[in-house]
């Protein structure tokens, strides 16, 4: 094949993905930072003068106390989302047998849809629910424990929501981890738990920030999970950016909000790959 | 002098055939000891039961002495160089030496570290990463590694089978003086004969699972107990039973001396190997033989009427 057919049969390959990309994702993307700059109308549309106000309201100490508190949350959730899923995926990644039906389980979730699964723990959770009524009966306790609608609720929404993403990437650097350097260390004379902290946490690194980043980004941006297990008491920066695109009709000053929301969740990732570029491999 | 590693009737079972099966070998303090075997016979299975990867079904592993069948690896003083090396590729050449003295808690790691790396000659790449190094160069650094921590006794893996043939002839010579440098007792497996004559103090046969026989390179190659280690260790020719190696089996033209045996034989073909000459012939009973013979003095044509003869000491008869 010639170097010109192959040019342009790559054009034609990644045609696709560019429409998409230009029509789904750059397009929004150059609205809403359009959107961002304008004046909310007097019934809530869109209007002139351009105006930075939106940007200057960020700083209003209300909305930074929800940013930071997003940020709580969404880093919270990875730290326990991975704590929880090391053990497993190494669990897995060492299986003997049933490998394929572990991992299976770990999606199995996945099967029905977000919004049933959270509303699920609402009946579990809620003072009539499942595990209050079982804790009454047996006379444990006296009254229902709070157990929804507060910042635990949320937090544990979000784990429960997105363990998986850490499993996986996890259980797929222990997967390669070849099983000759864990002799090796062993052979020098590392006990279980040196082998698993000078060896196997270090080597799987990529896994680990790969799935630190695929459970982060979408935790901070959550606005369901605290919506439903939060009862409005909880307000991540999801929810204050839906707020304003519904109930407060203020598309600028969702659209700016969005748009901080982006740039912290972007700055955040590349920090954290900086970090993790000063390693080898 | 009691031994510094002793296997006593080892038996490794799998689920699909029996591995190691009935093994007893003593290795003495200090030298280059091989255990030499086709692919298949149990050597690398007998390697991980001493340094502990595996479990005998039966049998006793004894390191000084003391019997270390309940030891995990990380309690034996043994220390072994992996066939792929398998080092540390998130730690530099030095992180990867230094690692076993630290684990130790040894407290002059890194200047041992060093002093080990000078022993291989790779201290200007300490700073390196392993993916940095040629395949020579992470062998070095896996000797190091495990040499640093001065283990009863190393062992090596087919440590010259993933170099390339130049480098192997090189590395050999180079384990073997590092091997008198250092005192350690080397024990190492092989599939190449070869490798294993010219390395090794001692040689400990292995076939199907256990020891054939354990001797000197000299004694394995001109005694031979069994008719697997003679052909193992060098070609035979098989003359109504009695093996007799090429280099032993010469040619003549007309009638051999008195002391002599003889056959009279047909000369088949003369293959030119640049430091000698290799002379098939068919005996009248229809066996063929091979001669190792000088270049000169060599000048056999096919079909020539000569005497295959050999004298009675060189002989190799078995059971």
């Amino acid at each position: 094949m010639s170097a010109t057919s192959a040019r342009r049969l790559r054009f034609w390959f990644l045609a696709p993905a560019r429409c998409w990309m230009a029509g789904l994702f750059a397009m929004p993307l150059v609205i809403v930072v359009a959107y961002s700059f304008l004046t909310r109308g007097a019934y809530g549309g869109l209007a002139l003068p351009w105006t930075l106000e939106n940007y200057g309201r960020l700083w209003d100490s209300l909305y930074l106390s929800i940013l930071l508190r997003s940020l709580a949350m969404a880093g919270a959730a990875t730290a326990i989302c991975l704590v929880l899923a090391f053990p497993l995926a190494l669990f897995i990644s060492r299986a003997a047998k049933r490998k394929d039906l572990y991992l299976q389980l770990v999606m199995f979730p996945f099967w029905t849809s977000f919004l049933v699964r959270t509303y699920a723990w609402l009946f579990l959770l809620r003072d009539t629910g499942l595990v209050n009524t079982v804790l009454l009966a047996l006379g444990i306790i006296r009254e229902p424990l709070p157990l929804l609608y507060n910042n635990g609720a949320v937090l544990l929404g979000l784990v429960y929501g997105y363990l998986p993403f850490m499993v996986l990437p996890i259980y797929a650097a222990l997967e390669r981890l070849d099983g000759s350097l864990l002799e090796a260390s062993a052979d020098l004379g590392a006990r279980p738990l040196a082998t698993l902290a000078r060896v196997v946490i270090p080597l799987s690194g990529p896994g680990i920030r790969a799935g630190s980043i695929l459970v982060f980004i979408p935790c901070l941006g959550a606005y369901l999970t605290p919506d439903l297990l939060g009862g409005g008491r909880t307000v991540m920066i999801g929810n204050l950016i839906q707020n304003q695109f519904t109930t407060a009709r203020d598309w600028p000053f969702g659209s700016a909000l969005s748009l901080a929301l982006m740039l912290a969740a972007m700055l955040l990732v590349l920090a954290f790959l900086r970090g993790a570029r000063q390693e080898p491999l | 002098m009691a031994p510094i590693l002793e296997l006593r009737n080892l038996v490794k079972q799998y689920p699909a055939h029996k591995a190691v099966d009935g093994l007893s070998l003593s290795v003495l303090r200090g030298g280059f000891h091989a255990l030499l075997g086709p692919s298949g016979c149990g050597k690398t299975t007998t390697l991980r039961l001493i340094a502990g990867f595996e479990q005998p079904d039966a049998g006793d592993v004894l390191l000084n002495g003391v019997n270390v069948n309940l030891h995990r690896p990380y309690q034996r003083n043994v220390s072994t160089v992996f066939q792929n090396y398998a080092l540390f590729p998130h730690l530099t050449v030095q992180g990867n030496v230094e690692f076993g003295l630290r684990r130790r808690g040894i407290a002059d790691a890194a200047r041992r570290a060093r002093a080990a790396l000078d022993l291989v000659q790779l201290a200007d790449k300490a700073a390196r990463y392993p993916a940095q190094l040629s395949g020579g160069e992470k062998q070095r650094v896996a000797l190091a590694r495990s040499l640093v921590i001065e283990p009863d006794v190393l062992l090596l893996d087919e440590p010259l089978a993933s170099l390339d043939p130049n480098l192997r002839k090189q590395m050999r010579a180079e384990l073997k003086g590092l091997q008198r440098r250092v005192g350690i007792t080397f024990l190492f497996v092989t599939h190449d004969q070869e490798e294993a004559l010219s390395l090794s103090d001692r040689i400990a046969v292995m076939n199907e699972g256990r020891i054939e026989q354990a001797g000197s390179p000299e004694d394995l190659y001109l005694h031979p107990r069994t008719r697997f280690v003679a052909g193992f260790l060098g070609l035979v020719n098989w003359i109504n039973g009695i093996g007799l190696r090429p280099e032993a089996t010469r040619l003549v033209r007309g009638f051999p001396s008195e002391e002599m045996r003889s056959r009279p034989a047909t000369v088949l073909e003369s293959v030119f190997l640049g430091n000698c000459v290799h002379v098939r012939a068919r005996l009248a009973t229809g066996e063929e033989t091979v001669s190792e013979l000088p270049r000169n003095g060599a000048d056999f044509r096919p079909g020539e009427a000569v005497h295959v003869c050999w004298s009675p000491p060189d002989e190799m008869t078995f059971p």
